[in-house]
């Protein structure tokens, strides 16, 4: 139990730090290898309390993907150099009002998420997975969302592909004279296509057409 | 002191694990340069000790005894952070690995999610040292990295469903018991393949060293590094390839488990034929870099996205409608 409570203190705590880490340290590139320690200690703490799945999904789609994708967006923009010009009083306090909302927003809306979770009693009474010690939770969790959610899933699944293929579709575009290489073409060329033998009459050579 | 007691057996377990696999790395190391050798008619280290094995003990020492040179304008913290990283990754990833029935140090529900989500992480290293070099090369080289891994990451996963369809559990000892009539390298043979390919691609192996491409890139990633960094690079490099050959063992080939199950074969231990298994995958990638010239980036992304990630999901697709037709679906618990 006491080292339960141990890393239970310890990963608490580096989440809490990181997490502070990523508004206050000046270098981009740096806030966004915190929010990485943030992700990995959150996902620790989810398999602390038994969700091994939540937590094993956390890292491999929040740390493995959707975070070198930040990393990539943070370095090529280039960045790196945040002034923190609002921190020191300057005039240009552009980001703190929006800031101030969004966060505002959360705030209140966490708010409402617990206040009804905790005082209203029939809120509470939405589906829980019944939970048996004999299977893990990757098989009761697959067991509900293949039967009972599946068109939740599916048009989950619907919104992330359209999204995939508007991403693809805007940044396509279409240029003029690009010379591509082509598997097919290169393998199917034989010899008669390419050479051509030809006699030719003295003195008067012949003449390529090109 | 329970918990203390708790802690002592942990401990003692995972260094009676890590210390052979670190032994095993320099081992595999020299193997991995002598097939090279051979297959170049040479004759590869053959200098320090019985048939040049203690090369990499020497190589070791070397890199100890080096200058570890920090670039001025390096971001000092990521710079030294970063190998760092890429070994503890590559080594912590073998906590669930089981090298027979009883030798493994934690056998948990979500065995290949753990793995998979371990292999995923290793890009950090690569791109924090290249980042923190501050220098253009190995900012190249760790782009081209992370881009490689994360889209060969894709396909190895896809390949790892085909896998966890015919089985039913994210256990790696299930997953070999699962084996024990028929390995699934027999009908999933071309899933082994595509397996095999990118596991090349996502340990950075030739054809596919494309991040530290020599010819363009110095050494990308690597190219600031020196002394016991660079040898911690290269160590988890190495660790991350016998990973791979296990997992690979694990899925396709049945771990532990022998050939045949006949009375001179089933008695010999299971972590034989695991390290056989392990030991012939790696020979096959030490071949590999031998005979196979490099791959230009854009085929490389367009193998990776192109041709293996429909295929395999092709084959997902193939598995699964397979297995419900002939109602072979693993049933479980249920």
């Amino acid at each position: 139990m006491i080292a339960h409570a141990f890393f239970f203190y310890f990963f608490s705590l580096i989440a809490i730090i990181s997490a502070i880490m990523v508004i206050v340290s000046r270098n981009t590139v740096h806030a966004v290898f915190f929010l990485i320690l943030d992700f990995i200690s959150i996902a620790c703490l989810f398999i602390m309390i038994g969700a091994e799945f939540l937590g094993m999904m956390m890292l491999i789609v929040y740390v493995g993907a959707v975070a070198v994708l930040f990393l990539f967006v943070v370095m090529l923009m280039n960045v790196t150099e945040q002034k923190l010009s609002w921190f020191r009083g300057s005039k240009k306090s552009g980001h703190i009002p929006t800031g101030l909302v969004i966060g505002s927003v959360i705030l209140l809306e966490l708010v409402v998420i617990v206040g009804g979770w905790k005082y209203r009693d029939t809120f509470s009474e939405t589906k829980f997975l019944s939970f048996d010690e004999n299977f893990t939770n990757t098989h009761l969790i697959g067991n509900v969302m293949y039967t009972e959610y599946i068109h939740l899933f599916q048009i989950s699944g619907i919104i992330l592909l359209l999204s995939m293929v508007g991403a693809i579709v805007l940044t396509y575009r279409k240029r003029e004279g690009v010379k591509k290489q082509s598997y097919f073409k290169q393998v199917a060329r034989e010899r008669e296509d390419s050479v051509e033998l030809v006699d030719v009459e003295f003195e008067k050579g012949i003449k390529i057409d090109d | 002191m329970e918990t203390l007691y708790l802690l002592y057996t942990e401990v003692y377990k995972i260094l009676f694990l890590l210390i052979p696999i670190l032994v095993s790395v320099a081992m595999i190391v020299w193997f991995d340069r002598r097939v090279w050798g051979f297959i170049q008619r040479r004759k590869g280290p053959n200098v320090v000790g019985p048939f040049g094995l203690f090369q990499t003990l020497a190589d070791a020492l070397k890199y100890i005894f080096k200058e570890i040179i920090v670039p001025a304008s390096a971001n000092k913290a990521v710079f030294i952070i970063a190998p760092i990283i890429t070994m503890t990754l590559a080594l912590s990833a073998w906590a669930v690995i089981p090298l027979s029935e009883t030798i493994v140090i934690s056998d948990i529900n979500v065995g290949i999610l753990y793995i998979f989500a371990i292999s995923s992480l290793g890009v950090y290293g690569i791109i924090m040292g290249g980042w923190a070099s501050n220098s253009k090369y190995p900012f190249l080289g760790a782009i081209r990295s992370a881009a490689q891994m994360v889209s060969y990451e894709v396909s190895i996963g896809i390949i790892i469903i085909n896998v966890l369809l015919c089985v039913g559990s994210l256990n790696l000892k299930d997953i070999v018991m699962a084996q024990q009539n028929l390995w699934f390298i027999i009908p999933l043979f071309p899933m082994f393949v595509i397996f095999f390919i990118s596991a090349l691609a996502e340990t950075n192996r030739p054809p596919f060293d494309l991040p530290e491409a020599e010819a363009e890139l110095v050494a990308g990633y690597q190219t600031e590094y020196s002394g016991m960094m660079y040898a911690m690079f290269w160590l988890g490099e190495y660790a991350n390839i016998l990973l791979l050959c296990a997992l690979g063992s694990i899925l396709f080939l049945g771990g532990w488990l022998s050939p045949v199950d006949l009375y001179p074969f089933n008695i010999i231990p299971g972590i034989f034929w695991m390290l056989l298994k392990i030991l012939l995958l790696f020979f096959v990638f030490a071949i590999v870099k031998a005979i196979v010239p490099r791959y230009r980036y854009d085929q490389l992304m367009r193998l990776g996205w192109k041709i293996f990630l429909p295929f395999s999901l092709l084959y997902v697709v193939l598995t699964a409608s397979f297995l419900v037709y002939f109602d072979l679906l693993p049933k479980g618990n249920y």
